[in-house]
């Protein structure tokens, strides 16, 4: 049990380091961030206290918040995905999957660790960065930059959980 | 009661991601308002450490840049205290006693810049210890970057001309026209100019300057120049100017600290409560 609090907070201060010092300084194309602190809560045990993992989620994303400046957005947007993960996961698998100890999230079908991903990415995003332009009149801007970023950071989640992930 | 109860234990998770999403929206919307400083910041130890062990490893790489700007600075002065060393030895000599500037410069370095977003912050190695106040001027000597928002002991943000909450007071160096500095959020190299009245003489490549009037910059500081303009109507649109500053490329900045403010505000505040 502690081995398992340990890497989770290990990961925690790991995302936070890697999405400041690396992630945030990409722009690719002058504006396309990718978000991958979001794979924190990706790859959260499932067997767990939901109220201490909505709590951690939240936590996160106000210390990235305060590295960018940006108000609770991060916070707001991350807690959102950490409240709807476990409905969605549910619809998208079947129970006896889900009951199973040992269920880690880079043994789904491709198809539906893909959906999964891209979802809760998408969902992150949009929430993420209505906040940020905070009116009605930039809706064209958010749906582009939810749309640009949200790909990158797909593309570049399916990738590092395919490849970290550990096999049987 | 057993009713409430049961209640609260079921929808227990539900009822703790509204209060979470209420506070990460109240930080949220307390980032909007522009006045009031905010809670969540990068001035604080850590994120400002962070940042620091950052642009330390990032000045290595941009040495050579910084040293040109340096001697580029140090060629300009240099002339300026030639001109005035001629028309010194002409005019009176002044006594220093009785000159006293208005203005007090700290330098300081910039740990990290964003000018990305729609709303960005700049982070600087000094702070209250070193004696910055909230609304203090930043520049560099290319021309404007912010205003220091929020401070910790050690570190500073700044709020950077490159937000759309900046809102700042400029005029054209040509004509005494006064207008407000804004950004609109899409290229960090121009800015846009507002509230320039219709009778203004306006030419591409005329050169703006702070006002003066806002008593957080001196008057006369640079800009940048009239990229294009649109009229509409019997007012101008939009007035894009193009920065002297990269923002993308800051290094070292002085903090302007002006020693009559206060006066001068008393003053404003008593003259408009008569």
């Amino acid at each position: 049990m502690n081995n398992k609090l340990f890497k989770i907070l290990f990961q925690f201060i790991g995302f936070i380091l890697l999405q400041v010092i690396v992630f945030d300084n990409i722009h690719l194309f002058g504006y396309v961030n990718p978000y991958i602190y979001i794979a924190w809560v990706l790859l959260y045990p499932l067997k767990s206290e939901r109220g201490l993992f909505l709590f951690l989620s939240f936590l996160l994303g106000l210390c990235i918040d305060f590295f960018s400046n940006s108000g609770g957005i991060n916070a707001a947007s991350l807690l959102f995905i950490a409240y709807i993960r476990f409905p969605l996961l549910t619809s998208l698998l079947r129970k006896a999957d889900l009951d199973f100890l040992l269920f880690h999230v880079s043994n789904m079908p491709f198809i539906k660790l893909l959906s999964y991903i891209s979802i809760l990415v998408l969902s992150h995003h949009i929430v993420l960065f209505s906040l940020e332009y905070f009116s009605f009149s930039n809706i064209g801007i958010i749906l582009k930059h939810t749309f640009l970023s949200g790909i990158f950071t797909i593309v570049l989640l399916v990738i590092s959980i395919q490849l970290f992930s550990p096999r049987k | 009661m057993q009713q409430i109860i049961y209640f609260l234990r079921k929808y227990r998770y539900f009822l703790l991601f509204t209060i979470l999403e209420l506070i990460a929206l109240l930080f949220t919307i307390q980032s909007h308002s522009f006045h009031k400083s905010k809670f969540v910041n990068s001035a604080t130890s850590i994120t400002g450490g962070v940042y620091t062990q950052m642009s330390n490893i990032n000045d290595f790489f941009t040495l050579k840049q910084e040293n040109r700007l340096l001697s580029e600075e140090n060629n300009r002065l240099k002339n300026k205290l030639s001109q005035y060393l001629q028309e010194d030895s002409k005019s009176m000599v002044i006594d220093s006693f009785y000159v006293q500037s208005k203005y007090n410069y700290t330098a300081a370095k910039i740990i990290k810049n964003d000018f990305r977003k729609i709303n960005n912050f700049i982070t600087i190695n000094k702070g209250s210890s070193s004696g910055l106040k909230s609304d203090m001027g930043v520049v560099n000597t290319k021309g404007i970057i912010g205003i220091v928002k929020n401070l910790s002991d050690e570190y500073a943000t700044v709020l950077s001309i490159l937000n759309s909450y900046s809102k700042l007071n400029v005029k054209l160096k040509n004509s005494n026209y006064f207008g407000t500095l804004t950004w609109d959020g899409n290229d960090y190299n121009t800015v846009q100019l507002i509230d320039i009245p219709r009778q203004a003489n306006l030419s591409v490549g005329d050169t703006i300057i702070t006002g003066g009037r806002s008593a957080i910059f001196p008057e006369g500081i640079r800009v940048g120049v009239i990229q294009d303009f649109q009229f509409e109507g019997t007012k101008f649109n939009e007035i894009n100017i193009r920065l002297f500053n990269d923002m993308s490329a800051l290094g070292y900045v002085q903090i302007i600290e002006n020693i009559e403010r206060k006066q001068q505000q008393l003053l404003e505040e008593q003259t408009t409560n008569e």
